[in-house]
């Protein structure tokens, strides 16, 4: 893929258009982004950084709405716990 | 660790989709000093999400080019968190910036409104205007299967959209009446600015199913969604979907202007002729004052950055612009209101709070939001009820009018660093 970049989501290598969300790759991923308090998978609800569904741990950091953030190469991506 | 940020300008506008661009450009052309905050990584809002490069659209185009030509200093992803007389907080990731005004400008739009049914928790149902933006920012959908249900000319808009980049959309699920559809097609047709982006909708979803009372009743799938059940005219269907977007048209987001104390009327902020609000030096421009879509906001945007640089002269001559855009903010309500069938949607172990996973039935016990709130946890997650407040408000009358700060969860050392001053004195029975 021309201008792609690859990251990693859930353990698992994606390819993304440059520019894409943190979000998009969890979908390109099949992944979930978070799990609910009663331990339900969750995937990206509103796209708009309101609902909070889209947290997940990028690079380490904890709760970054993944809607809102462009990927960068090589960013790790793993699911959030809340 | 934040670094802190302290500046002060003549005008701060929250909000850079339409109204805010609007408004933002017009005042800085008049020769003032213009912040303009954004939530998002780029300028456009939702409707203009990454069109800032090379837009198709003409509106939006001339509008990226007219603000960056413009003195306007713009800062992204910074969420406004606490706001007062003259003086907001804003984070972005690595900075907290405490911005002095003399002018406030809210253009804070709108969202989709999401009512719970069951299964729509499952992964991959997500909302109308969130499968759009995903879309736009990278998510392929080429061959997906995908169903579209709800209500408003949003889902109208999606569907085109996810066709155009190879998506199998198989139905367009839209649960007000033939009757009320058909109203709000002719006044868009009266309309002729409008013309062309009708016939190329309607072209571009010929052979789409576009089915009128119909709405979601179930999103079925063991870990995904799998199917979707629909009723359409009483009947049961069930169809095969890889995504379901689904939305209720648009709610304003409204948590920045009540928390200022601007006055709300029927659901909207009160404005007056040049969009100022109830409080001197505040105006408020785009969906918060109506859902009426972009057009108007860019009006009632430029009107609000006109009148903040004085210029009313100016303001006056967009005033009968704004007001034909009025008309269609009445057209839209009446047309896409919702249907008492859809109050049956969510069964007793359906979630309405998606944050902290509280179930309707466990709701249907309370007889306010405070009620709800306070026992169950409903609304207390990280979203702050900006999902199942307008859930609530449909399902049992609630309104939630209480706003507090911060307006959004933010990073501790970032609440370390408000000015005390402006830190809210709690009053007896809460802040108002």
């Amino acid at each position: 893929m021309p201008d792609s970049i690859v990251v990693w989501v859930a353990g698992k290598n994606v390819e993304v258009p440059k520019g894409a969300t943190v979000a998009a790759a969890v979908f390109v991923a099949g992944a979930f982004c978070r799990t609910s308090p009663s331990g339900q998978p969750r995937t990206p609800f509103c796209g708009m950084g309101i609902c909070f569904e889209c947290r997940t741990v990028i690079n380490g950091e904890p709760h970054r709405r993944s809607c809102q953030v462009l990927c960068e190469p090589g960013m790790v991506i793993t699911p959030d716990e809340c | 660790m934040n670094a802190e940020s302290k500046r002060s300008f003549d005008v701060a506008v929250i909000g850079g989709g339409p109204a805010g661009m609007g408004a933002a450009t017009v005042a800085a052309e008049c020769g003032l000093s213009v912040v303009l905050l954004d939530d998002n990584p780029g300028l456009g809002g939702q409707i203009w999400r990454g069109e800032s490069g090379s837009s198709k659209h003409t509106q939006a185009s001339h509008w990226f080019d007219r603000v960056g030509r413009s003195s306007v200093e713009w800062i992204l992803e910074a969420r406004v968190f606490q706001v007062g007389k003259g003086h907001l907080s804003a984070e972005s990731p690595d900075t907290v910036h405490q911005i002095a005004y003399s002018h406030l400008i809210l253009a804070t739009g709108a969202r989709e409104r999401f009512l719970p049914f069951p299964g729509w928790t499952l992964p991959n149902v997500l909302g109308a205007g969130a499968l759009h933006s995903l879309i736009k920012s990278g998510l392929p959908v080429e061959g997906k299967r995908i169903v579209i249900a709800g209500t408003g000319p949003l889902l109208l808009a999606v569907a085109a959209y996810a066709r155009e980049k190879g998506a199998q959309v198989a139905c367009i699920a839209e649960q007000t009446t033939g009757a009320k559809f058909a109203c709000f097609g002719l006044s868009v047709l009266l309309v002729p600015e409008e013309l062309e982006e009708v016939w190329q909708l309607a072209w571009q979803l010929q052979a789409v199913p576009h089915w009128k009372n119909c709405w979601p009743v179930a999103a079925l799938g063991k870990e995904r969604l799998e199917a979707v059940r629909l009723s359409h005219h009483g009947r049961i269907r069930e169809i095969a979907s890889d995504y379901l977007a689904c939305g209720f048209h648009l709610v304003p987001s409204l948590e920045l202007a009540q928390f200022i104390g601007c006055a709300i009327q029927d659901g909207y902020v009160a404005v007056d002729e040049n969009q100022q609000t109830c409080i001197p030096g505040v105006y408020c421009a785009g969906e918060p004052t109506g859902i009426g879509g972009f057009e108007l906001a860019l009006v009632e945007g430029q009107i609000a950055g006109f009148a903040a640089a004085n210029r009313k002269d100016l303001a006056r001559k967009l005033w009968r612009r704004r007001d034909a855009g009025l008309r269609h903010v009445r057209a839209l309500r009446r047309a896409f209101e919702l249907r008492d069938e859809l109050r049956n949607m969510p069964q007793e172990d359906t979630l309405v709070c998606r944050c902290e996973d509280v179930p309707f039935g466990l709701l249907r016990a309370h007889q306010s939001w405070q009620s709800a709130k306070l026992h169950s946890r409903c609304g207390m997650g990280p979203c702050q009820g900006r999902v199942c407040g307008a859930a609530a408000e449909f399902l049992f009358g609630w309104s939630n009018s209480s706003v507090r700060p911060p307006l959004f969860p933010v990073r501790c050392s970032s609440l370390a660093e408000m000015p005390v001053e402006t830190i809210p004195e709690i009053h007896e029975g809460g802040s108002k």
